[in-house]
This record gives structure tokens, sequence and C-alpha cells, in this order.
């Protein structure tokens, strides 16, 4: 992980537990129960409003449950646990949302600086500089993001979700916009996270970039999760499967 | 770590603001613009009506608060950045100072520019007490700001946001407005009392101590859900 002034807090697993969530009247998720270990990416898969933003807010601290619980390790969140939204515990998680959580008049150099220092990282400029080069933009990095093609600001964008070195990675439709090399190379960074120890959670429609990535796929439809699978083969196939079924 | 989140935050919200000038330029021309109708409306002759000065100068500072309170936030929803922000490890409440320094910043230079013209359109001496013209604008300012970046960070994902902003907003300062406009109205006398100025001037900071602190207390638990 890198250097940080704040305090972390770290964790081997990521338990789901009986989870719900509802605004007012309407059921947004019902008793999701899910598990990932370390060195695990795993896919939350379904259609539009089947509640896969709703779980990663969740996840992210950014909503609390209306019932259930969420451990982090031995840290819990949930609607009754006593401290559920520990600065340590978002020290641990990075979340790449569908929107970028970029400001576009700054230049990509100093969004990540920002956000580095943000997150409490000493040497927020030499941070914001490896970040830079591991997304390919070295050359671009005093350039302001509005310049930016989708593509290089999803670049960016992932750069600052992983610039502190979490834990837990959430990534919210990553592969949206993305041509095919640029796609390749999220797919080839997913794979490095993993073998890192990280554990990834990753909701998406695009099924094809799936294949071959997820350790384990949990399916949602209307807020309830219709099948979990582990190594899921023929995803495509499987998903058409599980969706007409339930 | 609280004081470097705060700073963090300001700068950020400057930079943008030197980039972009968006607020700068719509806040500055929605004040002039204000104080301009108001001075062809109530100055005849070259006289205005008494304290009119110091009716305009809060209005103004009122109205283009609400709307640079409004769109600093728009700034933060249209990327997302607001959840950024409170993703981050960083304590809340310096999340919520950071952007009230920021609004505050911004609307205490439109007021250097506001106060001048006012004094000039409308023959008032506000410039006669410097000191405690800037304690009162200052005071009147804080606490204006504190009550609106709560609601305005509230409502960023609420989709009629522009409309209820100033509903919940003006109810709520209203004793601030009040509070300086009689303390302006004061410093404009050809006799200045010393002892109401400090009245009202104490009062505007009781207002911001409260504010402040309600603001600081609430901004996580709402920002939450």
């Amino acid at each position: 992980m890198t250097a940080s002034l704040r305090a972390s807090v770290d964790f081997d697993d990521l338990a789901v537990e009986d989870i719900s969530r509802h605004f007012g009247r309407r059921r947004a998720l019902s008793k999701i129960t899910f598990h990932a270990g370390r060195n695990t990416i795993l896919g939350l898969l379904g259609p539009n409003g089947a509640g896969k933003s709703t779980m990663l807010s969740m996840l992210a601290t950014l909503l609390r449950p209306s019932g259930g619980r969420i451990r982090y390790g031995s840290h819990e969140a949930g609607p009754h646990a006593a401290a559920p939204h520990s600065e340590a515990l978002r020290a641990a998680i990075g979340v790449l949302g569908h929107d970028l959580f970029l400001y576009p008049e700054l230049s990509a150099r100093e969004n990540l600086a920002f956000f580095a220092a943000l997150h409490g990282i000493a040497a927020s400029a030499d941070a914001a500089r490896a970040a830079l080069q591991r997304a390919g933009l070295a050359d671009r990095a005093d350039d302001p993001v509005s310049s930016f093609s989708r593509g290089m600001r999803q670049r960016v964008a992932l750069e600052r979700a992983l610039i502190h070195g979490p834990r837990l990675v959430l990534l919210d439709e990553p592969f949206t916009g993305l041509d095919d090399a640029s796609a390749a190379a999220l797919v080839a960074r997913l794979n490095g996270l993993r073998e890192s120890g990280a554990i990834v959670i990753l909701a998406t429609h695009d099924l094809d970039l799936a294949e071959g990535l997820l350790d384990r796929a949990v399916f949602l439809r209307d807020g309830r999760m219709v099948q979990s699978i582990d190594r899921p083969d023929r995803l495509r196939a499987t998903y058409r499967a599980v969706m007409t079924r339930s | 770590m609280f004081a470097r989140t705060v700073w963090l935050v300001v700068r950020k919200d400057l930079t943008v603001e030197v980039r972009s000038r968006e607020i700068a330029y719509t806040t500055l021309f929605f004040a002039v613009s204000c104080v301009l109708v108001f001075a062809f409306a109530l100055v005849k002759e070259g006289r205005a009506i008494t304290d009119a000065a110091a009716g305009i100068l809060w209005i103004a500072i009122a109205f283009s608060g609400t709307l640079a309170l409004g769109r600093a936030f728009e700034r933060e929803r249209q990327s997302e950045t607001l959840r950024a922000l409170l993703l981050a490890p960083a304590p809340r409440p310096a999340i919520y100072v950071g952007k009230l320094v920021g609004i505050v910043a911004l609307l205490v230079a439109a007021e250097i520019i506001l106060i001048p013209m006012i004094a000039l359109l409308f023959q008032a001496p506000l410039l006669a007490h410097p000191f405690w013209l800037a304690a009162v604008v200052v005071s009147g300012t804080i606490g204006f700001s504190a009550v609106g970046t709560l609601f305005a960070a509230m409502l960023v994902r609420a989709r009629s946001r522009d409309v209820l902003l100033p509903v919940l907003l003006y109810p709520i300062t209203v004793p601030v407005i009040i509070a300086g406009v009689r303390a302006t109205a004061a410093l404009l006398e050809p006799e200045l009392d010393v002892a109401i100025v400090r009245f009202w001037v104490a009062l505007l900071l009781a207002f911001d101590v409260v504010f402040v602190t309600l603001a600081l207390w609430t901004f996580e638990p709402l920002m939450t859900d």
C-alpha cells in the first residue's frame, strides 16, 4: 500500500450478509448475501435497475444498509454498527464510478495530486507522477482533463481510484466508452490488482469483456440475488439462462 | 488533518474558479445588475431613501450568494466529484469547511467591488468606517454561507435544487440578513454609535457560531444518505 498520513484498516475478506436497502417504500435491494476474499474479482451482473450501483454505494460506505450487515474483515458496517463510516475504512476502499469523479478544469496531474493529498499520501506529487506513468499519460499530464477523450479520462479516473493502494476496489461499468485497446489494458490492470491481493467488485453489463475475468459472478434482478456462480464460463449464455429462469 | 483537508479543498475550488471564472462572472454580473436596477428605482435627483444602501447591499449579497452556492455545487454534481470528496478518508466536516471558505472568499471578492459601487450610486458613506464595515460584511457573509453551503450540499442530488435552495435558505438566514441591514444602516448614521454597531456584530458572530456548529454536526449524517 502507498505511504499515507492517514490511518487505514486492512482486511482479507468482504462479507455481505442479508443486505437490504429501501428508498422510502421502494425496495432497491433485498437480502443480498455474498463473500469475496483477497485475490478475487467478483462481478455484479444484472439488467438496469437490478441494484448493482446501490450495492456498490453501500460497499463504498456512501449509503447505509436498511438491514443486514457488511463486514470488512473484522470491521462492520450496517444500520446498527457503532462507527459504520469511519475514515480508516474509507482509506482502504477505491471507487471508480460510472461518472469519473474528475474536475474537468484541472489537469490530469492536478486531479491525481489533489486526490492523493486528500487520501493523506505524503508525497502526493510523486504519487501523481507514478499514476500518470501507469496510465500512459505522462506526456499529457498538464493538459486539462476536459480536453481528454473518454478513454483517456477513464484511465485517469482508474488511477485516481487506485492512487492510495486500496484493498477493496469497486468499479461501476468501467468498460463504458472504451475502445478495444483501452478495454484490454483495463482487463490487464484488473488482473494485476487481483495478483496484488486486492478484492475487486465489478458491476458491468459487458459480459464479453467480463468473460474469463471473474472469479465469481453474482446475478441480480429487481434487487434480488438470483444466483451466484464460482468461476463462471460461457457468461452470456449463463446470464441469459439465469435471467429467463428466475 | 482537518486543516490540511480544508486547505486542499479551498485551493482546489479557487484553482477551478480561476480557470473557469464561471462563478465570479455570474455572481458579479447578477449583483451589479441588481444594484443598478435599485439605483435607478430609488435614487431621485442624486438622493436615495434613507438606509436604502444598507438594504440593497444585503439583497445583492443574498441573491448573488444563492447563485454562487448553486453553481459551486452544480460543478461538484456534474462529474459526481462530491461523491469522490465524501469517499476520501478525510474528515467530512473539513470538506464542508473547505467548501464554506471557498464560497466566503468568492462572495467577499464580489463585495469588494459591490460596496464602493453602492457607496457611489447611493451617495452613502459606506467606507467611512472600514473596520466596522468589514466586520459586519464578513460576519454576515459567513452566517449566510454557512447555512447555504449545508443546504446546497444536501440538495445537490435533488431534481428541483434550484427552486428548493432559496426556499430553504432565506427563511433561516432572515435573522442574519436583518442584522446585517441594521448594522450597515448604523454605520451610515452621521454620528457613529459604536455600542449599537458592536451589538449587531456580536449578534452576527453569534449566528455564525450557531450555524457553523449545527452544520458541522449535521453535515456527515446528511451527506451519508
